[in-house]
């Protein structure tokens, strides 16, 4: 088969090196760019990053970036903050998204009295369950994949994949042909790379 | 549920491991990519690479070295050592590190802390702290230079003065218990875990694996971090793991 062509949207977000590295150990080759054209016509298009919500929205749309992605028919797998610009709107900068998911972005607000000592960010490994996505496949229920994040996406409609820190909310999420998770299956072992793997062969 | 984290950190001197390492039949004696690719396999959590190199020649293969980790793991990694200005952390994330551990140039330059956790988030930047606890009283002082150097700051004030500055977690090894296989400082890592609102990583004295469930139940760590078990093979990951799971401790 035909390597499929895949790229990897380049902004001004921190290390989305590695999903490409994550791409290159599963055999694939990925195109790390901002050129629309290059983004319209790819097979597969990933929607990385690290960094501030306001700020980078602002970037995409000076850039023309956020009707490019609202307007993309093909695969596309937003991961971490790329999920999040996703979302109708995020309290981080308080800023209206992209709107391809029906999901609002909130911050983290830890329980007062705090027994358990729950620290902000939420690091590490956590578990997915009540899959609902070609993301994933059953085996993966309860499997540990690996999140570090400030703001959350709410459980609602589009919720894929929920998880479970002093409150519930959406791991992934899937309308149509977008697809997004908060934990990076770039970082997160064997599992992550399958998930990676799913969405490439999608 | 987030699951408690175990992370075994490797020296590195010259973009090699430094200890000779017992750990598996490794094909290259002392190739870190191989060890970290191993550790991996068996369950790590997430690893950390310390560089204890000194020469310019050595930072350079150390660069090399993260970019290799980079492309032969998938699981977390932070990298230390070293680390003092802005353009050491940048060519660090370009060559694929998560995070970046700064100890001494933080205790020197305190708002090293602010400029990189505004530069590149504070998920980037873990704050290492060095203390040894002060002869009959409850205060830790913030050592450098591998305990050599004693400071003006304690350990509490200025583990939460590096939250305020933006780091993402504290790593706090306490000099007393480090090398000596007795258990964890859990009293002063549990006085961390209650003041502070992020991840808390102990380290230093781990022996066995009833340390670690001590350091996670009485020490309220977030995370622990250890060496010479790991490499000399005193303590599997996976039977850690499993002994922690029987403990009642969220393991992966």
């Amino acid at each position: 088969m035909a390597q499929p062509e895949i790229v990897i949207i380049k902004y001004n977000a921190g290390n989305i090196r590695s999903v490409n590295n994550a791409l290159i150990q599963l055999g694939y080759r990925a195109e790390i760019t901002a050129d629309p054209e290059k983004i319209s016509r790819a097979d597969k298009v990933i929607f990385p990053g690290v960094g501030e919500a306001s700020t980078t929205m602002a970037f995409l749309k000076e850039k023309g970036m956020d009707t490019l992605i609202q307007g993309l028919t093909q695969p596309v797998l937003g991961v971490c903050l790329g999920m999040q610009l996703m979302g109708s709107h995020s309290e981080e900068g308080s800023v209206d998204c992209l709107g391809i998911f029906d999901a609002p972005i909130r911050k983290f607000v830890l329980p007062r009295p705090n027994p358990d000592n729950l620290k902000i960010p939420h690091m590490g490994w956590n578990q997915i369950s009540d899959l609902k996505s070609d993301l994933f496949d059953q085996s993966m229920e309860g499997a540990y994949v690996y999140f570090v994040h400030s703001y959350y996406a709410a459980l609602g409609p589009h919720t894929a994949a929920g998880t479970n820190y002093f409150l519930s909310f959406s791991a992934a999420l899937q309308k149509d042909n977008f697809f997004a998770t908060q934990f990076h299956p770039e970082k997160s072992g064997p599992v992550g790379l399958r998930i990676l793997k799913r969405f490439i062969e999608l | 549920m987030l699951a408690k984290r175990i992370i075994p950190c490797l020296d590195i001197k010259d973009g090699m491991t430094v200890k000779g390492v017992k750990f598996v039949e490794l094909k290259t004696v002392g190739d870190p990519v191989e060890l970290a690719a191993a550790y991996a396999q068996q369950g790590a959590d997430e690893l950390v690479f310390l560089d204890i190199t000194a020469t310019h020649e050595g930072r350079k293969t150390f660069v090399d070295l993260v970019h290799r980790i980079a492309r032969h793991i998938n699981i977390p990694f932070t990298v230390g050592g070293g680390i003092s200005e802005l353009s050491d952390a940048e060519a660090l994330l370009n060559a694929g590190a998560d995070k970046i551990s700064i100890n001494s140039a933080a205790v020197r330059n305190p708002q090293l802390i602010n400029d990189l956790s505004r530069h590149f988030g504070s998920q980037f930047v873990v704050v290492a702290i060095d203390a040894k606890q002060e002869e009959g009283a409850g205060d830790w002082t913030v050592t450098v230079n591998g305990g050599r150097i004693f400071t003006e700051k304690k350990l509490f004030s200025w583990a939460k003065e590096a939250e305020d500055r933006g780091a993402g977690e504290i790593l706090f090894t306490s000099m007393d218990h480090d090398g000596v296989k007795q258990g964890f400082a859990n009293e002063a890592l549990a006085r961390l875990s209650e003041e502070l609102n992020i991840p808390i990583i102990a380290s230093g004295g781990a022996g066995n694996m009833e340390h670690f469930r001590d350091a996670f139940v009485q020490g309220k760590a977030d995370a622990a971090l250890a060496a010479s078990v790991f490499h000399y093979n005193e303590i599997s990951v996976p039977l850690l793991k499993e002994y922690l799971s029987e403990q009642g401790i969220p393991v992966r």
